[in-house]
């Protein structure tokens, strides 16, 4: 053994995952930052809401319609209501409602996915199936036929369309779950004698998280997008919690006028799943491109 | 017709002239160089052979004799001079009408390289009939007649088959045909038997050389397989890095390499083990059948013991169920009948009933180290593990446990915090290789592990192996399809066809006449590399 | 058998089997309903004559799996029930409340296709073979955002993009620009035809007025489509396009045109229906969306109003034609798929 050899001789090659996020981001595209400063301002707005807004979120004043003003920058809604404190709470109640509800979608959709394709056999079999025969009604009809039962509360809002979406959840992680459960090194960690748990935890979910994240910035997006137009028809978050979906049917008639008041809102959400988006693009080159690194 | 070897004879003027050939490769945001500076002449009926380790850049040449660069490839300097036409110079339409006409192409893989949706005939004739060079009814006469000079099997009616209808082997001559469809000048064949088994290749190999000595076809053959080329090419052409290492006529080639770098590519086919007798058994195997899905039988009665420290060869073509072998000792797929004892102990047929002390000293290597390496662990974790999960070791003397394995597989300890894709591919196989030894193991299964890698990468993976036999004494149950890796490192030989043992014994008994009809015609079928090897061989078989 | 016919009959049988738990789904939407229901619908007063009343009419206090063999065979007859908008003595069946607006719907959903369908399919493959260049880059940076834009963003826009072409030069936003933009910019406004934002049509309205006034929704929802599918048409070319076949060709000299028609298209067939059937499924969440926004009185609009009023008969029957479309499609596109192959259509 070649022990008296000088440690320092011996050059190691460390790098850190921070620092390989630094250079990945040094090399990020203007699309990508634009995306990011933009998530970064909205999640500030979003969590800074109380602080921020001029006025509370449902506090009503005489005028209802009234023009931006210097009293009201972006003039006030149907009820009298400051809309840019309304834009502001907006923020705030309808991205943790997209979050709560992706974050719900994931955690069931992820597990059983990944569990399906380890395992195989009968559960893969009546999950799989179970899954095909939900996908094959659009989600947002399901969605209403499901509010039309339950109701639109908030939670059974987070929970239908969280269950609705973590389908396609399912099927993604099911699919690179598969592609990595047959991989070699998988084989390897069985034949050792490893279990399930540790074959999940170490050898197949670091390899399928790329796809995984990308996928919850799409998914984000779609629930944001289907919560939006769920309030916009009013079957959604309900009055008079403040959202950007029914803040935009609460005020349409303003356009007939050429007002451009209510598609503020509107805008406000296409602006972030702008952005989400092209993070994610973003993502998916960068990590693509680290698998033909060979 | 007469097989006259690829012996000297009468050549015509230069047909294709290369001179200063560089190509880029786009990839990690930026362009490599693919290929750095390559001088090419090729005369007329002249068959070239372009042989080199994967990325010396030899398939880019071939495919820039034809005036073409791979999607994601540049010609970025030099010229082509095809029958006195720059192919750089001319508008795409021009070279357009040369390819497939004048200079046709025959890609590695057939199966991928017809189109589906198409009879063979129909892609035969296309370009033909395309470029206005035969009416219809000739060229499908003539394809026909392709066909039989091919020895394809119904000349007649085999056109009128889908591409997914016909055998691998077959369809590579119907590849043949196509490319012969216009009687171009140069025809550009990139590896095209490197995908099918020995036995196929001896087949494809003979009906291509007769076909392009009787049309006078000049050709470029790019491989890696030197024996192969041997039979091929009247002059070869060494290829390293995208730079011509040496060029000379085949014989003068194979008699006497200039380059230190073509004799160590020559050297490979040296390697010998002498075979030692068993003295104890390690693993027995006792008529074991097996089958996938219950019904499908790819084992019958297979009865294979392998000894103590000593290294049993299996071999067999593809579907021969060699490597079903290995997922049944390793308890992977329970057999249907039959026993197999390891160490004197009957082993569980299911993995799960294995005791962890058994599967400690069974371990397996496997053919691809990408797949068999964990892309998101570093060389330390993954060698660590079975030392952690196995032996309990932990601290300072797992720490000096694995610089020791690394020192055994000749890796410097640099390496351990590297990812795996940030390892050459011999250096990947060292990584598996110390990972089972990590367990300590009494018996080793090699399934191909040296089939992925260059010639040179083979050689000293086989000498390390070996060396750690020697050292540590454990027993190896090497799966191949490589007679020379055979030769390389067994004591002992097993021959596998269809599932069933066909022969088996010491490696000096099985490989000396004389031998079952199947070991003889697998024996015969691999390339030498004396270069009247194929023509001696075809006159035998004619016998 | 003929393997097309056999894996065809297969797809058929599994339609059915899909169109079949899904109407049990829809179904169980009536035997989860809460208890209270009836009390909800009918007001805080009812009597409970007038409960029970209610639940015999909506069929309540019979065995579910009977109510499940009525509920089928009803509909077969094109019987949908009666809406809970229904009281004694005046009922309003739910095929009546629907048919005018099913054909509504599907005119609607027929002109975006027609307009769609080749519109993305064209973009697509034009993008897939000037890859990278900046035709792709330009369409790849468009759809980007317009799949990131609720459909009632587009939709809103449209009708502001009209109702500016009057408003416009009147407006302080024009006064406080300079004379020369306010003008030139007033001037591109007018270019806009001027397409109802109200899409109010009823059964007189004549073929073409129809067209006219479903114009907006029809952009609107195209835009979101065709953003969609051609993205995926884009990527399915491309991935056609590395097959080594398609190398092949290009080595055997075939023209550009050649390769795309005779060597790409015949392998397409599947992918391109499987992206187009895919794609309507955001028609059909679109419609609903877009309805609601141009006032168009089509399904959409019916469905969003019947689940704020929980009629649950009508929510069931416009869902179940909207699975049984989405299904349809499905199915149809697996077939084009199945009928194309040739490994099935030529077995071995």
């Amino acid at each position: 053994m070649t022990s008296f050899e000088p440690i320092a001789a011996i050059q190691r090659l460390r790098r850190s995952r921070a620092t390989r996020a630094k250079t990945a981001l040094k090399k990020a595209p203007f699309s990508a930052w634009f995306g990011i400063v933009v998530i970064v301002g909205y999640v500030f707005v979003a969590v800074l809401a109380h602080w921020i807004a001029p006025y509370g979120e449902t506090q009503v004043f005489s005028e209802a319609f009234a023009p931006w003003s210097q009293e009201f920058k972006l003039g006030t809604d149907q009820l009298g209501r400051d809309m840019l404190t309304r834009l502001i709470y907006g923020a705030r109640n309808t991205i943790a409602i997209a979050v709560a509800t992706t974050l719900l979608s994931f955690a069931v959709g992820v597990s059983l996915g990944l569990l399906a394709a380890l395992h195989r056999g009968w559960l893969d079999q009546i999950l799989s199936r179970a899954v095909d025969v939900l996908m094959s009604i659009p989600s947002l009809i399901f969605a209403l036929v499901l509010l039309s039962i339950f109701g639109s509360s908030i939670t059974s809002l987070i929970v239908i369309i969280a269950l609705l979406d973590s389908t396609r959840v399912f099927r993604l992680s099911r699919a690179v779950g598969l592609n990595v459960a047959v991989m070699e090194y998988v084989e390897v960690a069985r034949l050792r004698g490893e279990g399930a748990r540790w074959i999940i935890a170490k050898e197949i979910l670091p390899n399928v998280m790329p796809p995984l994240v990308a996928e919850f910035g799409l998914r984000f997006c779609f629930v944001f997008l289907t919560i939006a137009a769920l309030s916009f028809l009013g079957v959604g978050i309900q009055p008079p919690t403040a959202d950007w979906g029914s803040m935009v049917r609460e005020n349409a008639t303003l356009i007939t006028y050429g007002d451009v008041t209510p598609l503020l809102p509107a805008g406000a959400i296409a602006l972030l799943t702008v952005s989400v988006n092209f993070v994610v693009d973003w993502f998916l080159h960068a990590t693509s491109g680290l698998r033909d690194e060979k | 017709m007469k097989n006259s070897g690829p012996g000297p004879r009468e050549k015509g003027k230069d047909l294709l002239q290369i001179r200063n050939l560089h190509v880029e490769g786009f990839s990690d945001e930026r362009w490599h160089p693919i290929v750095r500076g390559i001088d090419l002449t090729l005369k007329r009926g002249e068959v070239l052979g372009l042989i080199g380790e994967s990325g010396a850049g030899k398939s880019t040449i071939g495919l820039a004799a034809m005036g073409y660069a791979k999607p994601g490839c540049r010609i970025t300097q030099g010229s082509i001079l095809f029958d006195g036409i720059d192919l750089l110079a001319v508008s795409e339409t021009v070279r357009r009408r040369l390819r497939g006409s004048r200079i046709a192409y025959v890609a590695q893989s057939a199966a991928a390289s017809f189109n589906p949706a198409h009879r063979l005939l129909e892609q035969t004739v296309e370009t033909a009939v395309a470029h206005g060079i035969a009416s219809r009814e000739e060229a499908n006469r003539s394809a026909v007649d392709l066909y039989r000079r091919l020895q394809l099997p119904d000349p007649e009616t085999i056109g009128f088959r889908y591409p997914h209808q016909v055998s691998g082997g077959q369809l590579q001559r119907a590849m043949t045909a196509m490319a012969m469809a216009c009687r171009p000048d140069l025809i550009v064949f990139d590896e095209p038997t490197t995908a099918l088994d020995v036995t196929t290749q001896v087949e494809v190999l003979a009906s291509i050389r007769n076909i392009v000595e009787e049309f006078n076809t000049a050709a470029i053959y790019v491989t890696h397989d030197l024996a192969v080329v041997a039979q091929m090419a009247h002059r070869i052409m060494v290829l390293r890095d995208g730079l011509t290492v040496e060029e000379a006529e085949t014989r003068q080639m194979l008699a006497a390499p200039a380059q230190e770098y073509t004799k160590t590519l020559w050297a490979v086919r040296k390697l010998a083990k002498p075979e030692v007798a068993a003295e104890e058994y390690l693993l027995t195997i006792d008529h074991v059948t097996a089958a996938y899905a219950r019904t499908v039988k790819v084992l019958q009665d297979v009865c294979i013991k392998v000894p103590r420290e000593r290294t049993v060869a299996v071999v067999g073509e593809s579907g021969s169920g060699k490597s079903t072998l290995a997922r049944v000792v390793t308890g992977l797929l329970p057999s249907l009948s039959g026993s197999i004892s390891f160490a004197g102990q009957p082993l569980s047929k299911s993995l799960k009933m294995r005791p962890k002390e058994v599967l400690r000293r069974i371990q397996m290597i496997y053919q691809t180290p990408d797949n068999a390496l964990n892309p998101r662990q570093t060389v330390e974790d993954i060698i660590a593990r079975p030392l952690e999960f196995y032996l309990g070791f932990s601290g300072a003397q797992r720490d000096r446990r694995i610089g020791e394995l690394m020192h055994m597989v000749e890796m410097s300890e640099a390496y351990l915090d590297r990812l795996p894709a940030e390892l050459s591919g011999g250096q990947k196989q060292r990584v598996c290789i110390a990972r089972a030894l990590a367990a300590d193991p009494d018996l080793i299964i090699c399934d191909e592990i040296t089939s992925a890698l260059d010639q040179i990468v083979q050689e000293e993976i086989l000498k390390l192996l070996m060396r750690l036999q020697k050292d540590f004494g454990m027993s190896y149950l090497f799966i191949t399809h490589d007679i020379a890796t055979v030769r390389a490192i067994a004591d002992e030989i097993v021959v596998m066809h269809q599932g069933k043992v066909v022969e088996q014994g010491m490696k000096s008994e099985v490989l000396t006449p004389p031998h079952p009809a199947y070991t003889e015609r697998l024996l015969s079928s691999v390339p030498e590399m004396d270069p009247d090897w194929l023509t001696t061989l075809l006159a035998r078989r004619k016998i | 058998m003929n393997p097309v016919a056999r894996t065809v009959l297969e797809r058929l049988g599994l339609g059915l089997i899909t169109l079949f738990i899904v109407s049990i789904i829809i179904f169980s939407a009536i035997a989860m309903l809460p208890g209270d229901f009836a009390k909800a619908t009918l007001g805080q007063s009812a009597t409970s004559e007038t409960v029970a009343a209610f639940q015999r009419e909506i069929g309540i206090d019979r065995p579910p799996v009977e109510r499940y063999f009525v509920w089928v065979a009803q509909m077969l007859h094109g019987d949908f029930g009666s809406s809970f908008a229904s009281r004694t003595g005046y009922r309003r069946s739910v095929a009546e409340i629907i048919a005018p607006r099913l054909y509504n719907t599907m005119f609607l959903a027929a002109v975006t296709a027609l307009v769609a369908v080749p519109l993305a399919l064209g973009l697509g493959i034009l993008a897939a073979l000037y890859r990278n260049g900046w035709f792709d880059r330009l369409v790849n940076a468009v759809t980007l955002t317009t799949i990131s834009f609720p459909e009632f963003f587009v939709a809103y826009m449209l009708a502001y993009l009209v109702i500016s072409r009057d408003t416009f030069i009147g407006s302080d936003f024009a006064q406080s620009l300079p004379h020369w933009l306010a003008a030139s910019l007033g001037w591109a406004l007018n270019a806009v035809p001027k397409f109802p934002t109200l899409s109010n049509v009823n059964e007189q309205t004549p073929f073409w007025d129809h067209v006219w006034k479903v114009a907006l929704p029809a952009i609107t929802l195209t835009l979101v489509i065709v953003a969609h599918m051609m993205r995926m048409t884009r990527a399915a070319i491309i991935n056609m396009l590395a097959s080594p076949y398609i190398d092949m060709a290009r080595l055997k000299g075939m023209s550009p045109m050649v390769i795309v028609l005779r060597h790409a298209l015949p392998n397409a067939w599947a992918p391109i229906v499987t992206v187009v059937a895919f794609n309507l499924a955001y028609l059909i969440v679109g419609v609903v969306v877009v309805e609601v926004v141009f006032v168009y009185p089509g399904i959409g609009q019916l469905m969003v109003d019947a689940v704020k009023s929980r009629d649950v008969p009508v929510v069931q029957a416009c869902a179940l034609i909207f699975a049984a479309t989405y299904i349809l499609l499905n199915l149809i596109a697996d077939i084009i798929s199945i009928a194309t192959n040739p490994r099935l259509l030529h077995p071995r």
